[in-house]
């Protein structure tokens, strides 16, 4: 039973991730929707990011947003993404002690 | 003599990307592990299998929603309904997959189907900011190794997950939860000081986000209408961006 859902789910994944390397070459984009397509990738991370941020600790919001904004500093005065993930961990922990 | 070099070049070349690849992966990688072994502990606690969390992995690698699948077989949730959920809160990568697909066009189809399926938050994430690679000689490589460095890591953080159940302290693990979203953070925060406008755009999609969620929306919808409508304006803010 556990398998059937994981073929399940894997198909209603990897579908809709496919699907556009077979239709892109047959579509040509007006100039309008070329910027809106290059929208997406900050677009996207800007919905990845809030409010999923604040469920960090689902009964604590603040914990995940100050974790946020570690993250946001670290990033700001030039640090690697490494860096900045650790950081906030880092940040995090020390707020849940 | 001329092919051999010919052929030494393209070699130097894709051995060149790979490294790339790799090293641009690598924050993926650290954002992963953690994740990936909390979803190993949480799917062992639920009553899967060492192989069928493993299997899960492999075959779904999608975070969010093998948490959810992993969650709601615990509960004793029905498979057709696992699946509709697993759709719904996937369907944002058909949006990432074809705004990836359209720059990466020159890029034979062969390539194209494998870096889809690899085709994650995180991997288009890092992969979308790195459009000058897909111009460049053997750039398919760049992007594979990328994206085979998060799938592995994802894949063996499971596994490790399912093997060490609760040894890891659930302080830490918990703490570990911020790593993929300070990830995402730390790879907006530099665009967003290059160029502001392009914060602007990830305002108005985690705007469009809270709002849909605030209506009773599922969080699957709310993200992809968070980054479809957001992308909107980058119509507009956009404008004066040479293609």
């Amino acid at each position: 039973m556990i398998f059937a859902i994981i073929i399940g789910m894997s198909l209603a994944t990897m579908i809709p991730r496919v699907i556009p390397a077979f239709i892109v070459d047959k579509l040509q984009f007006r100039e309008w929707v070329n910027r809106w397509l290059n929208a997406i990738p900050y677009a996207a991370l800007g919905a990845l990011i809030f409010p999923g941020v604040t469920t960090v600790k689902p009964d604590e919001p603040h914990i995940g947003l100050i974790g946020g904004i570690v993250a946001i500093i670290l990033a700001y005065i030039g640090l690697n993404v490494i860096l900045v993930v650790i950081g906030a961990i880092a940040a995090v922990f020390l707020l849940s002690i | 003599m001329v092919s051999d070099a010919v052929k030494k070049r393209k070699t130097s070349a894709s051995l060149h990307m790979i490294q790339k690849g790799i090293a641009t992966g690598f924050p993926i990688m650290l954002g992963y592990l953690p994740i990936a072994v909390t979803y190993g502990v949480l799917a062992k606690q639920s009553g899967m299998t060492l192989t069928e969390l493993t299997l899960m992995s492999v075959m779904v690698f999608a975070g969010a929603s093998q948490f959810m699948g992993a969650n709601m077989i615990a509960v004793g949730a029905g498979a057709v309904e696992i699946i509709i959920a697993t759709f719904v809160l996937n369907f944002r990568h058909f949006v990432m997959s074809l705004a990836f697909m359209n720059r990466l066009r020159t890029v034979e189809l062969k390539w194209k189907i494998p870096l889809t399926l690899g085709l994650t938050d995180e991997t288009f994430a890092v992969s979308a900011l790195h459009p000058e690679e897909s111009k460049k000689e053997k750039g398919a490589y760049f992007y594979a190794a990328l994206i085979l460095t998060a799938y592995l890591s994802w894949i063996f953080g499971s596994f490790l997950g399912g093997v060490l159940g609760e040894v890891i302290p659930e302080r830490l693990s918990q703490s570990m939860g911020i790593a993929l979203y300070a990830m995402f953070i730390g790879l907006l925060v530099p665009s967003v000081k290059k160029e502001l406008r392009v914060g602007l755009i990830a305002i108005v999609a985690m705007l469009i986000n809270t709002l849909c969620i605030q209506l009773g929306m599922s969080t699957g919808w709310a993200i992809v209408l968070g980054t479809v409508l957001g992308g909107m304006s980058g119509i507009y803010l956009l404008k004066e961006e040479r293609p």
